[in-house]
């Protein structure tokens, strides 16, 4: 029998606000162990959360970017069960009425291919701290600098089916969340980190197969290994005669495989209910209408102006469109009059090539938008050639100043004037008679080799268009 | 002592007669007298207490005080205070020292009154009769073989037995009326979200409210005044102004509408205790206010609801008390699910798991519905009752409790018969609604309670009447 696998998947986006989701605490990351938890992330008692303004302001930037209804009212529910490292004994998240309902996203699959992926929910929770299993001789150490940590947990429908889709998916909420400001998206640090629900059933068949969950996948690259991993696995179980069950699987990036973590007969019963302890949190349309001016442009719609406005391609729109800070980049070269096929060229060739060797970010590197773009106005009338202006980027780069004055101070300026083109042209004929007759009888590669010995000769400053230009003259005529 | 109020002890200290160190002095020394007797106090603190009367004396010298500077006054141990040990009556909290002051401890700090210690309680709150704290039962001023009530047992009896003018106490379901009314002095419970819960260690979150307890009205009037207040770190702590909690204390009764709930004289009111509130509500009659009936048609289910949302929270409140970060730890434990069932075992006296294994079920998959939601739609119905008797009320009078304080003992091993102590308390904290008990009469010796049940954020009112009631009437000038 064929079958076709269903996949949802859950995402924890960790927001990038300056302090905790209930309490004052800092939430930078890699911390001394329990020097940014107070007595709010203790679960000291008496002590007693509030809800940060800030996080709740990016839950609705969310759900408007993913065209959701925002809840005019929604409340806060403890979710309830003992852990060393969830200090209050529960963990207060969304349950029955999130603040976000309802948006979806749009992808594009491998084979070019725009799919919705529909968003049943995003809720806002906490955080919970982490037990450090090292170092304690046998006993665990906890660290609580983590614990009350807001996180927006992003679930989606079962719309998905294959793993390089849910890649794409998490891919594009990736790209979302960090364009939206309200994630720095650091997966090492686990600021986006995706639970799946794989299921497969009988090709055509209307009803889900049993999922399973595989839990806390912190890459891209082990997100798709495990859902085929997953696939797998249970096509063989339901091919050999045998069941699926629903359970939770923990992926091993090391050995590439699920292991079951817990099956649902030990699910445990979380016990949810309202916390009185915070007010619904109650949302206006005014301040829905405010976030909404805040809205950016979504990386879909600027990947699309890009290739079809602008003129790049596809590809290229896509990967420039990606980082939000390099699509503004962009836009600022072409602002700057910067030709924009040009300027995104040079973006994805020497100024990707340049940031990864030193390994800056776009908002570090030496090169701004306007020098870009005066070198490739440099380039476009005709000042230097292009082969130069790599030289001049490398100068630029260095701290050597801008475009014009690297190409005046190095004397880099373009040779047009044909009377000295002419010279170089005469001297390499003169000095290459073989390759001139076999240029002459037809072997058209030598044309090549002949241009590069008058660009040599002109240390590369010769107009290349005037040298086969003039070469052909003098040859042919 | 010649000042027993802090209406007194204030007009003295204004006037130069008696020093903060002084009245904190006799304070200590009547505490070190009864204490050993009653087990009012788990702890004591005279150093820090003589340390702020220095500090209040200097206020006042340079002219710089308010009517409370320098008044002592006892914490219920369940309120946080920053250095000194909180215990919530529990083995649990027997070492645990808060970093910070609860809201309301600050604020009366802030007031400029002297904290003397930290008084008995049930254990978390959980009690009728103060019997089921881990420092011992506290014993009622007025008869030591009978309970002072609960669980703000500790502080009723001390301002009973004039150790202390005032202190504070919680009432979750009844926590501050009942014992008020077993020891015969004034108490309130204030409009939920009126007193900060920050730093009062929390029982069931959506009914626990701080207030204050007293020898009259007048003093719970000055010190609700500095208790009560917004407090940003208390979410369900209510945005209004500071009020003067006195503006209407001398203001007559005359016109004034006083509900008289049919309910609260049905079956299971003491005949004794029913016939002292009825001739106190004369004299509010005689004092100018108008009697009129109402009814409560479901405050026969506050008991069961009180006893489904109380014990849920709480069961998910007192989840944090693990054993891994502070608090009672068992020895040795072999693994974390050892650690956890013997620390909590170990740590928690039985009317705390009986209310944690309530709540637990109570919150299950499959029975929320049918325990919680059920006692949330009841919670409602109660609210919309009080709102209709209020409606042509200006405040509801009845018994506080069905009967006169009962034998230690007598009650401890039957929890339904506990439970039905806070008969007429419970359905106020369900409703939010402010509640105050005051001394009506007496039954046998021992203080009977008057019940009075205002609208939502009007203690004034409350107040009013109970301090009218206590110029006409000389009950809470009874001292044991």
């Amino acid at each position: 029998m064929q079958y076709e696998p269903t996949i949802g998947l859950e995402i924890h986006v960790q927001l990038s606000t300056a302090s905790k989701m209930f309490s004052g605490a800092a939430t930078a990351y890699g911390g001394t162990p329990n020097s940014q938890a107070c007595a709010v992330d203790l679960g000291l008692p008496g002590v007693l959360p509030v809800i940060n303004a800030e996080a709740v302001r990016m839950a609705i930037l969310f759900g408007l970017a993913i065209d959701a209804e925002i809840a005019p009212r929604s409340v806060f529910a403890r979710k309830n069960y003992f852990y060393p490292d969830l200090p209050k004994g529960y963990q207060i998240s969304q349950f029955e009425l999130p603040v976000v309902a309802r948006g979806h996203l749009d992808i594009a699959t491998e084979d070019g291919e725009t799919i919705r992926i529909r968003i049943t929910r995003a809720h806002l929770e906490e955080d919970a701290g982490k037990s450090l299993h090292e170092d304690f001789h046998g006993m665990t150490g906890i660290d609580l600098n983590r614990a009350g940590t807001p996180l927006l947990e992003v679930v989606t429908e079962p719309d998905l089916t294959c793993a390089s889709d849910a890649v794409a998916y998490m891919r594009a909420l990736h790209t979302l969340v960090r364009y939206l400001g309200i994630c720095d998206g650091n997966m090492q640090e686990g600021s986006f980190r995706c639970d799946a629900n794989v299921s497969v059933k009988p090709i055509g068949s209307t009803t889900l197969g049993t999922r399973a969950e595989i839990k806390n996948l912190n890459s891209f690259r082990f997100v798709e290994r495990a859902i085929n991993y997953e696939i797998e696995r249970q096509v063989e179980l339901l091919e050999s005669g045998g069941k699926v069950v629903q359970e939770t699987r923990l992926y091993d990036p090391d050995r590439d495989e699920t292991r079951s973590m817990r099956s649902k007969e030990d699910a445990q019963d979380y016990r949810y209910f309202p916390d009185p302890d915070l007010l619904p949190l109650d949302i206006s349309k005014v301040q829905i209408d405010a976030m909404r001016e805040l809205l950016p442009e979504l990386p879909r719609a600027r990947e699309q102006r890009f290739e079809h406005t602008l003129g790049l391609h596809h590809a290229d729109a896509v990967n420039l469109a990606r980082d939000r800070a390099v699509a503004d980049y962009l836009e600022a070269t072409i602002s700057a009059g910067g030709d924009p096929r040009s300027a995104a060229n040079w973006i994805l060739g020497e100024v990707f090539g340049a940031m990864n060797k030193d390994g800056m970010a776009i908002s570090e590197i030496p090169v701004k938008s306007e020098m870009l773009a005066e070198l490739l106005s440099a380039v476009s009338d005709g000042t230097i050639s292009g082969k130069i202006a790599k030289e001049v980027f490398e100068a630029m780069w260095q701290g050597e100043g801008r475009a014009r004055e690297i190409i005046e101070r190095r004397g880099l300026r373009q040779v047009n004037d044909t009377g000295a083109i002419m010279a170089f042209v005469d001297q390499v004929i003169a000095a290459n008679p073989e390759q001139v007759e076999q240029l002459k009888s037809g072997k058209d590669k030598v044309l090549g080799f002949l241009v590069g010995q008058i660009m040599k000769l002109s240390k590369g400053k010769a107009n290349p268009q005037q040298v086969n230009e003039l070469l052909r003259q003098c040859i042919f005529d | 002592m010649e000042y027993t109020t802090i209406a007194q002890m204030s007009a003295a200290l204004a006037a130069g007669t008696v020093s903060s160190v002084e009245l904190t002095r006799a304070v200590l020394d009547r505490i070190g007298q009864l204490n050993p007797e009653l087990n009012a106090f788990i702890t004591v603190t005279p150093e820090q207490a003589l340390a702020a009367a220095h500090d209040a004396d200097r206020q006042i010298a340079i002219g710089k005080h308010g009517k409370l500077t320098g008044i002592p006054y006892a914490n219920k141990d369940i309120f946080c205070t920053q250095g000194v040990r909180t215990t919530c009556g529990s083995r649990m909290l027997e070492n645990f020292i808060a970093p910070y002051d609860a809201g309301a401890v600050e604020r009366l700090g802030t007031a400029g009154m002297v904290a003397v210690g930290k008084t008995n309680m049930d254990e978390f709150a959980m009690g009728s009769s103060n019997e089921t704290s881990y420092y011992g039962a506290v014993l009622n001023p007025w008869d030591k073989g009978c309970v002072p009530g609960g669980s703000s047992g500790g502080s009723a009896a001390a301002v009973a037995a004039r150790m202390v003018p005032m202190a504070t106490g919680t009432d979750t379901g009844g926590s501050i009326r009942q014992p008020a009314a077993f020891c015969g002095i004034s108490g309130l419970k204030p409009t939920y979200g009126r007193v900060s819960r920050y730093g009062m260690i929390a029982y069931a979150s959506s009914l626990d409210q701080g207030g204050p307890m007293a020898l009259t009205a007048e003093d719970l009037a000055l010190t609700l005044g500095a208790m009560a207040g917004h407090d940003g770190r208390d979410s369900t702590s209510v945005t209004r102004d500071a009020e003067d909690f006195t503006r209407l204390l001398d203001t007559s009764l005359a016109g004034l509408k006083v509900g008289v709930p049919k309910e609260f004289f049905a079956a299971g009111l003491d005949a004794e205790v029913g016939e002292a509130i009825e001739s106190a509500i004369g004299v509010l009659e005689r004092l100018g206010a108008r009697r009129v009936e109402v009814s409560l048609p479901n405050m026969s289910l506050a008991i069961p609801a009180y006893y489904v949302i109380a014990p849920a929270e709480c069961s998910s409140n007192l989840a944090r008390y693990d054993g891994v970060r502070y608090g009672y730890r068992c020895s040795d434990p072999v693994d974390l699910q050892d650690m956890y069932v013997r620390s909590r075992s170990e740590g928690f006296g039985n009317e705390v798991k009986r209310r944690i294994l309530v709540g637990t079920f109570a919150l299950s998959h499959g029975y929320y519905d049918a325990y919680y939601g059920q006692a949330q739609r009841i919670r409602r119905l109660i609210s919309r009752d009080f709102a209709n008797a209020l409606a042509q009320a200006d405040v509801l009078v009845g018994p506080t409790t069905p009967s006169t304080a009962f034998r230690i003992g007598a009650k401890s091993s039957d929890p339904i018969e506990m439970y039905l102590c806070d008969v007429y308390t419970t359905a106020v904290n369900l409703a939010g609604l402010p509640g105050a008990s005051i001394p009506a009469g007496f039954d046998n010796g021992l203080p009977v309670g008057m019940q009075l049940i205002g609208k939502a954020f009007d203690e004034a009112t409350i107040l009013q009447v109970a301090h009218q009631f206590q110029q006409a009437t000389d009950w809470h000038q009874r001292a044991p």
